[in-house]
This record gives C-alpha cells, structure tokens and sequence, in this order.
C-alpha cells in the first residue's frame, strides 16, 4: 500500500528536527516532530500556535525548553545553553504580510539580507533568483508601488538570497486571491524542486498543503496531533475533526501515464491502478499528487457495468466511522487508501462494514486543477 | 522705515540661530536615545525618566531657569567640575542659553521622536534580524531611516522653542548683549525703554519670519524625506 521502506529511508535523513516548549501568555505549545528536506506543511485552524512555532524557529520568540537542529547545527538546545539570535540562524522567513522594507527599493530590498552572508557562502545569485522569480522589471521600484504578488515575490527573493539552511512560509499566500495565488504557487514549486531549500510552509489551506507539501504537521491547540507524509496523514479518518469535515478526503501520490487530447483527459497511475482526470497538460512520467475529496466517491457493492463513472475501483473496506449528520465515512483500500463519504442509510443497506468488498466511484469531474500537486514525494522516492 | 538691519539686530538674530542650532544638534542624540529606551524598553524607573523628561514643559520655564543656575553655575556642582575639567563656563555665557533652550526644548523634541518609532513596525526589525542583521544594525538601516520624519519635527518643534525661549534663559544666562541676548530678549530690552514703538516691531517682524522660515524650509525637507522613503 505505501512503500514503507523507501518511506524509512527518507525520515533517515532528517533535515529538521524541532522538540520544543513554549509560553506565550496562557497558552501552551509543545511540538515535536522531524522533517525530511523538501516542503514540510505546518497544518491547523488559525490560532493554534502555527505561527507561533515558526517564530520559534526564527528565534523571534524563545522556547523554555527543548531542542531546534536543521541538519547539524543546532539553532536551540535548552540543555546546552545554545540560544542563536535570528541573525545567526540563517533560516529564511517570509512572512504573510511580506514585510518589504519601505524605503529600500526592491534591488536593495533583495540585497539586504544577501550582504550580510560571505561571498564564498552565498547558495544562490542574484541574477538567479532575479530571474527564477521574474523580478526582472521591478529591481528600481519601491514595495509601496507593488502588486500584493509582487511583493510576495520580492519577499521570498529576499529570503533565499540570504543563502537560509530553512525557509519559513507563514501563509504567503493568504492574502492574495485566486489568481495571485495561481501565480506565485509555481514560484514556490521551483524553490522546493529547483533550489532545494528546506522549507517550512504554514497554511489552513488544504488544497495549498497538498499542493505543496511532501511531509504535513497538524497542529491542534499547541500541540502537535500527527506528521507524516501528506497521503499518509490524509487516509486518517480520525483527523478529519482537524483538517476539517467538508474538506476529508485520500490523498494518492501518482504519475502521468499520457493524454488523451480527443476526450480532453489525462491518465494518471498510482501504482495499484489507473485514475481518469480532467487534462491536466503535464508530460508523461511527472510526479504528482491527487485528493480525492471524501464527498466525490460512492460506493456500490457489485462492479456497476453501465456507468457513467470512469474512475472505479475495486477494495477492501478498512473500517467505518461515523461523520457529522446522515454521513459516515468509509476507508477503503484499492492498494491505496481512499476514503468515501456515503449516507449511513445506504451504509446499512448494503451492510457495509470492515472486511466487506465493494466499488469505489470516483467522477473526473470531481478532480480539479486545485486538487492536484506537482512533484513533491513520487519524486524523491524514484 | 529703513529695511537694513542695525548692527544690534543683525547681533541678536544671529546669536538666536546659534543658540537655537546648538541646542538642537546638541539635543537630537539624546533626544533620540530616550525617546527609543522610552517607545521599546521597560526598565525600572521608566516613568520617572519619562517625567523628567516632561518636566520643563509643566513647570514654569524660570523654574528651570533657576535650577540651571544652582546645578551649571561657578559654583554648583556640574558648573564647578565643567570647568575643572573641560574650563568650559556656560553661566552666562551664549553656552548656557544653549543649554537652556536645549533642556526646554528636549521634551517635544523627544514627543515627536517617540511616536515616530513607536510607529515602526516592529515586524520590520524582526524581519530584518532573519536577513542577519543585528540589533544595531537594525537600528542603523531600518528603525533611523523610517523614523526621519519624527526626528525632522522634532528638529523643527525644538529649535522653533529654542528661538522663543525666554524665561529659562534670562534667569540662568542673563540678558547680556552679543552674549545671551537673542531676539525674544532684545525685544524685552527694547520694550522697557520708552518710544521705542518703531525698534520693537522691527524685532517682531525679524521674529516672525525666522521663524517662518524656518517652518517652510522644514516642510520642503520633510516631503522629500517622506517621497524617499515610500510614504
């Protein structure tokens, strides 16, 4: 179902590794969790310490116990009395309302983090990451003249020219709209496939964490309640009451197989079987993964023969539980697990319980652009 | 009415603009220091400094005026160790009108710098310390450059109270002609001799437009300063 070994042989090379205590005011956090290099999403609802934990990151605010590492330099270590202000951790923040310094244009805004890092120590140009983010046109301007993507841009520019050992991403796109947001998600794709930063991205999103991520924390009242790989983390049914009712559903890690121009559809293979989608125009071979909402699947118990369905699969029900009005939902291995959201009505009516067989239907329609990300896991473990 | 000004006029206008520069330049660093330790730091005794801080500007400027004189004279014990040390006397001298314009102007000055770094925002520095700079260099090229219009009103507001201070400096320094006698004083002078109508009004006008001047000069700064740094 899942490659366990290769899933072993990732979570050996720990780039970051975070055990840490805080207090802010009355409230508690305590997380603990390791990550991969790659893009690690820090997932909850707002106010549960998400931000707060980057900053402890950052060093913006101090832990009172525990330990930060990234690679082999420790940034925090309470029992070492090793405390790195911000300007000597080299981790990268850009924050979510980008924070552009006011009365530095944009050329001396990228340079101001850039300067302060050795020559000889610097991972990436300036001409690169100019053109890697397209900011080619807006070196002379000031941040006051920017659009709210720009200025994002500018501020993950700033970022990275600072050569971090991680990069903080407290929802950059949060404050932008769909379109805005469509723009700069590639930026963020290349940084994690091109550049190789390690990053951390926090986001209430789920559509941007599956987009985005290879590992996913979820956060829930300053405490960290589960981390993995994001399909791993999203076949979990007993989370659902965190990363939201509406939104559960099974994350597939998959390939392109090829196009079908005539029917405006693309194949997609992951591994136990085929999945039919909307075009999504990739090349043969990419890397990506699926979310298959909960809600977009029904069940039935023999192989429906004439069906409008393209997408259907035959497993083995795991376990049911219980969802929020007429609703249970019902995880279901297809060689991969999916989950299915039906009414508790048909639930007894086909007496559908763990051990049972059934078909999984999935609509291509079901699976927008929204729900796909690009690269990510598929791609370290091949 | 001749438009040329006597050499009495021309004596007591250029010592107001010293004493007033002075007592501006000399004030700023200082004006700057409280006014950050006062927006960004809590210390014990933060409040006291704070009212001293004010305290020229509640109690009456002869008051002030007096405590100069008792802690700057020959004899007091700042006064004494200034000359000791340095053979420098600022009772009665244009030094000392200086030093009074300075102390009444130093709480407005500090006012308008306070709230303009209490106006920066914080996540700026913070951001700044993640690019790797320190807290000094912080300071340096982000909290200072943005906080340059306060620190212009604050020019403007005490030197504009350096060249209409009156109380403090007669009492300390004296209404000494060429020395600590700056045009709010002469005016005081001529106005106790009789028919001196015509001399008086002639200090008036002088005054008025000094100190318009200099309003209108600090606004040209300050709308340039506010188009560099992105305002």
């Amino acid at each position: 179902m899942i490659d366990h070994a290769v899933l072993e042989a990732a979570a050996d090379e720990v780039v970051l590794d975070v055990d840490v205590r805080a207090r802010f005011g009355d409230f508690d956090l305590q997380a603990r969790f390791t990550a991969p290099g790659g893009l690690t999403a820090l997932f909850g609802r707002s106010g549960v310490g998400k931000t707060s934990l980057i900053n402890l990151l950052a060093g913006l605010a101090r832990p009172i116990a525990g330990h930060i590492r990234v690679g082999d330099v420790a940034l925090f270590d309470a029992a070492a009395s090793i405390d790195l202000p911000p300007e000597k951790r080299r981790v990268g923040y850009v924050f979510q309302d980008g924070r552009l310094f006011p009365h530095l244009n944009v050329s001396r805004n990228l340079t101001y983090g850039m300067n302060r890092v050795p020559p000889a120590e610097r991972h990436h140009g300036f001409a690169q990451a100019v053109e890697l983010l397209e900011l080619g046109g807006l070196l002379e301007r000031r941040p006051a003249g920017l659009s709210g993507g720009e200025k994002q841009r500018v501020a993950i520019g700033r970022a990275l020219l600072a050569s971090p050992r991680l990069l903080l991403m407290d929802e950059p796109l949060s404050a932008l709209d769909a379109a805005r947001k469509n723009e700069i998600m590639p930026f963020i794709e290349r940084l994690r496939d091109e550049m190789r930063v390690p990053i951390v991205y926090v986001s209430h999103a789920l559509d941007d964490v599956v987009r985005l991520a290879d590992i996913m924390v979820i956060l829930s009242d300053g405490r960290v309640v589960a981390s993995g790989e994001v399909e791993d983390v999203m076949s979990r049914l007993d989370l659902r009451p965190l990363t939201g009712r509406y939104e559960a559903g099974a994350v597939l890690a998959a390939v392109v197989i090829g196009d079908d121009r005539e029917s405006e559809l693309t194949e997609l293979s992951f591994g136990a079987g085929n999945l039919w989608v909307p075009s999504l125009d990739l090349p043969r071979g990419a890397p990506l993964r699926v979310r298959i909402r909960a809600r977009d699947v029904s069940l039935s118990l023999s192989k429906p023969e004439d069906s409008s369905v393209l997408n259907i699969f035959r497993g083995t029900v795991i376990s049911v539980e219980d969802s929020d009005g007429p609703y249970a939902d019902v995880l279901i291995n297809i060689g991969a697990p999916l989950i299915a959201r039906i009414t508790r009505k048909s639930l007894n009516r086909l007496a559908i319980g763990p051990g049972k067989t059934v078909y999984a239907s999935v609509k291509a329609s079901a699976i927008d652009r929204r729900s796909v990300g690009l690269g990510g896991t598929r791609r370290r473990r091949h | 009415m001749n438009l040329s000004l006597t050499p009495i006029e021309v004596e007591a206008l250029a010592l107001s603009i010293k004493v007033a520069f002075a007592a501006v330049v000399v004030s700023l660093p200082f004006g700057v220091g409280v006014a950050w330790l006062l927006a960004r730091r809590e210390f014990p005794g933060k409040i006291l400094l704070d009212g001293l801080v004010h305290l020229p500007l509640i109690v009456p400027p002869v008051v002030v005026g007096y405590l100069l004189l008792v802690l700057l004279g020959r004899k007091g014990p700042l006064g004494a160790w200034l000359f000791d040390v340095f053979g420098v006397t600022v009772a009665f001298t244009w030094k000392g009108a200086a030093v009074a314009s300075g102390v009444m102007a130093f709480p407005l000055i500090v006012r308008a710098i306070r709230l303009s770094i209490e106006s920066v925002d914080r996540g700026l520095e913070a951001a700044a310390r993640t690019l790797g700079a320190g807290p000094v260099l912080v300071f340096a090229t982000i909290t200072l450059p943005l906080i340059v219009p306060g620190i212009l009103t604050g020019t403007i507001l005490g030197f504009a109270r350096s060249l209409g201070e009156f109380g403090a400096t007669i009492t300390f320094v004296s209404n000494i002609p060429g020395e600590t006698q700056t045009l709010p004083l002469a005016l005081y002078s001529v106005v106790q001799t009789p028919d001196s109508d015509a001399a008086a009004m002639r200090l008036v006008v002088i005054s008025v437009v000094l100190a318009l001047a200099a309003l209108l000069a600090s606004e040209m700064v300050a709308r340039r300063v506010r188009r560099r740094i992105g305002r």
